[in-house]
C-alpha cells in the first residue's frame, strides 16, 4: 500500500502525496515505512521558518512569498506547512492559516498543509520535520514553515529551518519585549510587516540598532558576507549563522510590497550558508535535533506504556499529602515496572 | 500511541458573508477533539476541492445561506470525486429549503442541517461516519 502510494506520489499525484503526509503525521506504520523509503532522496530543499506574534501577518506574508518564489527561474515548487496550536483541553484545533492563503490555491505548484501542534515534548518539531522530509522527497524546492511565536515554538522552528524569518509589526509594546523573547537571536532575517502603519520606521530602526550594537553577540559588525570563512557553531544550542548580519526589511504583505527584497535576502542567505560551510553545519544541527527529539519521544512513550495511570495517581496523592517530594515521586515513577517490562516485553 | 485525528474542512462557498454558523460549528468540532481547517468566506468549488485534497480531510462541511446550494454543492462534490476523494463525508448547513434536501442527499451530501441544530448531533454524526469509513 505504501509503495503504491509512494510510486504515485513520485509521479506527481497530489492525492497520494496528501495521503502520505497524513500517514507520516499520524506516525503510523505505513507512515514510518514511507519515511524510511523517502529519506535517501531528501536534503535538497531549502527550509524557511517564518515566525512572529499572532496577528503580525505571517500567513499573508507566507502567501506572498510562495507566489514570488514560484516566479524564480525554473518555477520551483513551494510547500507551506502552517502550524496552529492544538487546544490542550479538547485535543482539537482550528487551523485557520488558509484564510490568508486562498489566492495561492490556483497554482498546483504550491501545496499548503495545515498542521496542529498536538502533543508535547519535541512533538512539533519531529512531526514538522517528518512532513518536510516528504515534501523534500517529492521535489518541493522551498518549504515554508509557519508557526505562531509564543514562547518555545519559534525556537523549535529555528532548529529545523535553514533560514529563520522573524516577523514583527509596528507598535508592539515596548522594545524590551523583543529582546526578552529572544527573537534577535533566532532571526536570520527580520521583517517589519504592516509597514504602512505608524511607527514602522521606529521599529525598523530599533531592530537594526539592536543588531548592529552587537546584541547578537556572534554577529560581527562589519556588514554582510565579510566573514565567509567562518563556520556556524554546532551543538544542542541553536545554530546561529555566524558572520551573517541579519537584514531588517519592511514589507506590506497584503500588497506584496517589499517581497522581492525579502526573496533576495532569502536567496543571499542560502548562498551565504553554502559558501561559508554553514549549510552543512545547519544540516547537522537540524538532524541532530531531530534525532534527539525522536529519542525523547520514544523514551516518553515507553515510560507512558510502562506506568499505568493508577501508578501516577498514587504518587500524586503521596505528594499532595506531603508524604513524598515530587522529585522522589519522579524517581520512583522512572523505575516503575522497569523489571517487569524488560522481562516480559519479548 | 498515535491516534487518528478526524480532520474536517469547514468552508463557505458562494458570496454570502454570514459566517457565524460556520464558526460555531468549527468551534464545536474543535471542542469535540477534531482538527478543523477553516478556509473562510467566498470560496469557489475549485478552492474547496483543492483545500480538501491538500489537507487530506475526512469530512467537508459547507455553510451556505445565500440560496446558491443547488448550484454550488453538486460542483464541489463532483470535484472531490474527480480528485479521488469520493469517500469524504460531506455535510451542509445553512438555510436550505426542505424541498431541496432530497436532491442534495441524492447527489452525495450526507446530512443537511438547518437553524437550531444541536452541535453535539453534528459531532456525533461525523464520528459515526468516519468510524464507518475506516
Amino acid at each position: 500500500m505504501v509503495l503504491d502510494l509512494l510510486d504515485k506520489m513520485g509521479k506527481g499525484n497530489r492525492l497520494a502525496l496528501s495521503r502520505v503526509l497524513s500517514e507520516v503525521e499520524a506516525d503510523s506504520a505505513p507512515g514510518r515505512e514511507a519515511l524510511e523509503k523517502l529519506f535517501p532522496s531528501t536534503g535538497k530543499a531549502h527550509k524557511i521558518g517564518i515566525t512572529g506574534p499572532p496577528g503580525s501577518g505571517k500567513s499573508t506574508l507566507v502567501n506572498a512569498l510562495a507566489k514570488a518564489l514560484r516566479q524564480l527561474p525554473g518555477n520551483p515548487k513551494v510547500a507551506i506547512i502552517a502550524v496552529d496550536p492544538t487546544s490542550p483541553f479538547s485535543g482539537g484545533a482550528i487551523l485557520g492559516d488558509r484564510i490568508r492563503m486562498s489566492d495561492a490555491i490556483g497554482d498546483t505548484g504550491i501545496y499548503i498543509r495545515s498542521m496542529a501542534s498536538r502533543g508535547a515534548l519535541g512533538g512539533i518539531s519531529a512531526r514538522t520535520e517528518a512532513l518536510s522530509e516528504v515534501f523534500d522527497a517529492a521535489g518541493y524546492a522551498f518549504i515554508l514553515i509557519e508557526t505562531v511565536g509564543a514562547g518555545q515554538s519559534e525556537v523549535e522552528i529555528a532548529r529545523l529551518a535553514h533560514t529563520t524569518i522573524v516577523v514583527d509589526i509596528p507598535g508592539l509594546g515596548d522594545d524590551i519585549q523583543s529582546i526578552k523573547a529572544g527573537i534577535l537571536e533566532i532571526a536570520d532575517i527580520l521583517v517589519v510587516n504592516k509597514a504602512d502603519r505608524p511607527g514602522a520606521q521606529q521599529s525598523l530602526n530599533f531592530l537594526r540598532n539592536m543588531i548592529e550594537m552587537g546584541f547578537r553577540t556572534t554577529a560581527p559588525r562589519f556588514g554582510h558576507h565579510k566573514l565567509a570563512g567562518m563556520v556556524a557553531s554546532e551543538g544542542t544550542q541553536i545554530t546561529q549563522t555566524q558572520g551573517w548580519l541579519p537584514p531588517v526589511l519592511m514589507t506590506i504583505a497584503t500588497k506584496a510590497d517589499g517581497i522581492p527584497q525579502l526573496i533576495e535576502e532569502i536567496l543571499k542567505h542560502a548562498e551565504y550558508l553554502r559558501e561559508s560551510g554553514g549549510w552543512r553545519a545547519k544540516e547537522a544541527a537540524i538532524l541532530r535535533h531531530n534525532i534527539e527529539s525522536l529519542v525523547a519521544i520514544a523514551l516518553w512513550e515507553a515510560w507512558k506504556g510502562r506506568v499505568p495511570d493508577e501508578g501516577l495517581e498514587e504518587q500524586v496523592a503521596l505528594v499532595m499529602n506531603r508524604q513524598q517530594s515530587p522529585r522522589e515521586a519522579a524517581r520512583q515513577l522512572l523505575a516503575y515496572n522497569l523489571n517487569i517490562k524488560t522481562s516480559s516485553s519479548e | 500511541m498515535p491516534e487518528k485525528k478526524i480532520r474536517v474542512l469547514i468552508a463557505k462557498p458562494g458570496l454570502d458573508g454570514h459566517d457565524r454558523g460556520a464558526k460555531v460549528v468549527a468551534r464545536a468540532l474543535r471542542d469535540a477533539g477534531m482538527e478543523v481547517i477553516y478556509t473562510g468566506l467566498r470560496q469557489t468549488p475549485d478552492m474547496i476541492a483543492e483545500a480538501a485534497l491538500q489537507e487530506d480531510v475526512d469530512v467537508v462541511g459547507l455553510s451556505i445561506l445565500s440560496g446558491a446550494h443547488n448550484a454550488l454543492v453538486p460542483q464541489i462534490i463532483q470535484k472531490l470525486r474527480q480528485n479521488g476523494q469520493d469517500r469524504v463525508y460531506v455535510f451542509l448547513g445553512g438555510i436550505i429549503p426542505q424541498g431541496d434536501v432530497p436532491s442534495l442527499l441524492d447527489q452525495g451530501v450526507s446530512k443537511v442541517y438547518g437553524p437550531g441544530t444541536n452541535t453535539q448531533d453534528v459531532c456525533e454524526d461525523i464520528r459515526k461516519a468516519v468510524l464507518q469509513q475506516a
